[in-house]
């Protein structure tokens, strides 16, 4: 996304006239940013949170529990730590932030690059759990079975352990959209909260409280949040009662 | 075809230090749970690596600890059937089945799909998911899927010790078939005398992670109790006859073992098919003079050869009776009150149902 301004960009709490319930554009654009950022968060931690959970259930190496931690620690910091933390590493003249700026063009701050970012950090330990449950599930016997009939490690992974494990990434990928959906702490430090920008559903919740008669706006928001919550659930058990009676135990 | 084996491995209090070589049609590797049976099949197969040890076939090095060789699992090309079928609870039959053509460089369904699904009896299960198999056509299907691999050795590890007796009677001929037509080497792990009677040409008997006898089946399972390590209730002899025929009306069979003739119960062969006969010591009374008016259809006459004192009292008698060997466990009190000494004449006793076969 590139920095052009929107032609207008309504301000929170700017209401048309009519019924309480008529969402504003600027909600709208709240709610479309929210769905965004939660699914790219989503989407582009997938692959990592897979290696992640694949060396912390297989791996026997020298600075497992040091990475455990690590993986985990968004879970136990405040949120207001992880962001600033981000915005220290992944700001313009962060280390990080410079370097992928310089050789990819992406900028995090201030972008709701950077809110995908700090969802997607956040996110991450809950996604990782899950894969990695699911993981240590499997029985490894079926994988010894697949390499004597010919499978290489990375045959027996895409043929067997991947279909067995689909239910617990699936739940591992709801779960850290929810959480994304849900993100304010770390991503409010780190991205700010800009209209049109970087002001997710929560941080539009947020600012409503904040002015004189914004409750009516909370509440809408609160309701949109709630209905877009329980869709994904819905939909993930949907999934996993699909996946599960596919990978049905013997 | 030649199998050369020779593994040193320690595993906590368990030490395996245990050779064998095999030249073809099946070889058992026999002996208690805990013997190391299974670790050696499993270094054959390359899922575990001993800390010194060769493996080869036919002249092919596929592992060896001083050269520094070690073939990876899945370019050995072996076989593996394990006590459960571990079939793949994602794919359907088919492709379980499929599963190892792939990677053999076969595709499509071949000629030889349909020979080995018709071999094993799995034709009408194709389509179906593993957990709606019972035990016995899982470990069919499993069967047949380590075969569609095109393996150059088949490694079967106590393939039928999860099933019961009925599944296990239904699962043997399908093996006994696999043997004769798949001209594939097999290496087979069993603790069932029975079982590997009726399979195996070769056996390597282990215990405690030691070759403690190896030799032709025949020589081998009718040893003294003592060299077997299967515990006492299945040692006896294993003896091999030519069907002669059947007699319907009775349902009885009649093998010739060199000039003795046997009539057993229950089996279902043509006439002048090779059988083998295992008779356990348990199951043999000896006379002094011929019985008559007796239930048991087999008595054979012969000459006691050796007397051996067993640790619990009883007492293993050999018993030459033309060209067969026959052992029989008798207690100490029997022993002296029908005076049997070396070289008496004495009626051995076999019931036609006490057969194994």
């Amino acid at each position: 996304m590139g920095g052009q301004p929107y032609p207008k960009r309504p301000r929170i709490g700017e209401r048309y006239p009519l019924d309480w319930l008529a969402v504003s554009d600027a909600e709208w654009t709240a709610i479309l940013l929210s769905l965004r950022v939660a699914t790219v968060a989503m989407i582009c931690s997938l692959p990592f949170a897979l290696v992640v959970a694949m060396l912390l259930a297989r791996g026997r190496f020298w600075g497992k529990t040091l990475l455990n931690g690590l993986v985990h620690l968004p879970l136990i910091l405040p949120p207001v730590v992880t962001g600033f933390l981000l915005l220290l590493l992944f700001g313009r003249r962060g280390p990080l932030g410079a370097f992928f700026a310089d050789y990819f063009g992406l900028v995090f701050s201030f972008r709701w690059t950077g809110a995908a970012l700090a969802c997607a950090v956040m996110a991450f330990p809950l996604m990782v759990r899950s894969i990695r449950l699911s993981i240590e599930a499997v029985d490894r016997k079926l994988e010894d079975a697949a390499t004597t009939l010919g499978a290489s490690p990375l045959w027996v992974f895409a043929t067997v352990t991947l279909p067995l494990i689909i239910p617990g990434i699936i739940a591992g990928m709801i779960i850290a959209f929810a959480k994304a959906m849900g993100e304010f702490g770390a991503t409010i430090t780190f991205v700010s909260n800009i209209p049109g920008e970087t002001q997710t559903l929560s941080a539009a919740i947020y600012t409503f409280t904040q002015v004189p008669g914004g409750d009516a706006g909370a509440m809408r928001l609160t309701i949109i949040s709630i209905i877009i919550s329980m869709a994904a659930l819905i939909f993930s058990e949907l999934l996993a009662t699909f996946a599960a009676r596919r990978v049905a135990a013997q | 075809m030649s199998l050369t084996v020779e593994a040193r491995h320690q595993l906590g209090n368990f030490s395996l230090d245990a050779a064998f070589t095999s030249d073809g049609g099946v070889t058992a590797l026999f002996g208690r749970s805990g013997s190391g049976k299974t670790s050696l099949i499993n270094i054959i197969a390359g899922l575990l690596k001993p800390e010194s040890g060769r493996v080869l076939l036919d002249g092919d090095v596929i592992a060896d600890s001083e050269r520094r060789i070690f073939t990876p699992v899945h370019r050995r090309r072996f076989g593996y059937v394990f006590q459960e079928a571990r079939l793949f609870p994602h794919l359907s039959v088919r492709r379980n089945l499929a599963y190892g053509r792939w990677f053999a460089g076969k595709s499509g369904s071949g000629s030889d799909f349909a020979r080995i699904v018709d071999l094993l009896g799995i034709g009408h299960l194709l389509e179906r998911s593993p957990s709606a198999l019972s035990g016995g056509e899982k470990q069919r299907v499993a069967i047949g899927r380590a075969l569609l691999a095109a393996p150059r050795l088949l490694l079967m590890d106590e393939p039928l010790a999860a099933l019961d007796e009925a599944r296990k009677a239904e699962i043997l001929p399908y093996l006994e078939r696999l043997r004769d037509d798949a001209r594939i080497p097999i290496v087979y792990v069993s603790h069932s005398v029975g079982e590997v009677a009726r399979l195996a040409r070769r056996v390597v008997v282990l215990e405690n992670g030691r070759v403690t006898a190896s030799g032709a089946a025949a020589e081998v399972l009718s040893a003294p109790a003592a060299t077997l390590a299967t515990g006492r209730r299945e040692a006896g002899v294993l003896l091999e006859g030519e069907v002669e025929g059947t007699d319907p009306t009775h349902e009885l069979t009649t093998v010739r073992v060199g000039r003795e003739r046997l009539r057993i119960a229950g089996v279902t062969a043509t006439a002048g098919s090779r059988l083998r006969l295992h008779i356990a010591a348990r199951d043999v009374m000896l006379a002094t003079s011929r019985p008559v008016e007796i239930s048991a259809l087999n008595v054979l006459e012969g000459r006691i050869l050796t007397l051996t004192s067993e640790e619990d009292g009883s007492v293993d008698v050999r018993v030459n009776c033309g060209d067969a060997t026959i052992a029989a466990r008798i207690t100490r009190f029997s022993r002296d009150t029908l005076q049997l000494v070396p070289g008496k004449t004495v009626y051995a006793i076999i019931k036609s149902v006490a057969i194994d076969h």
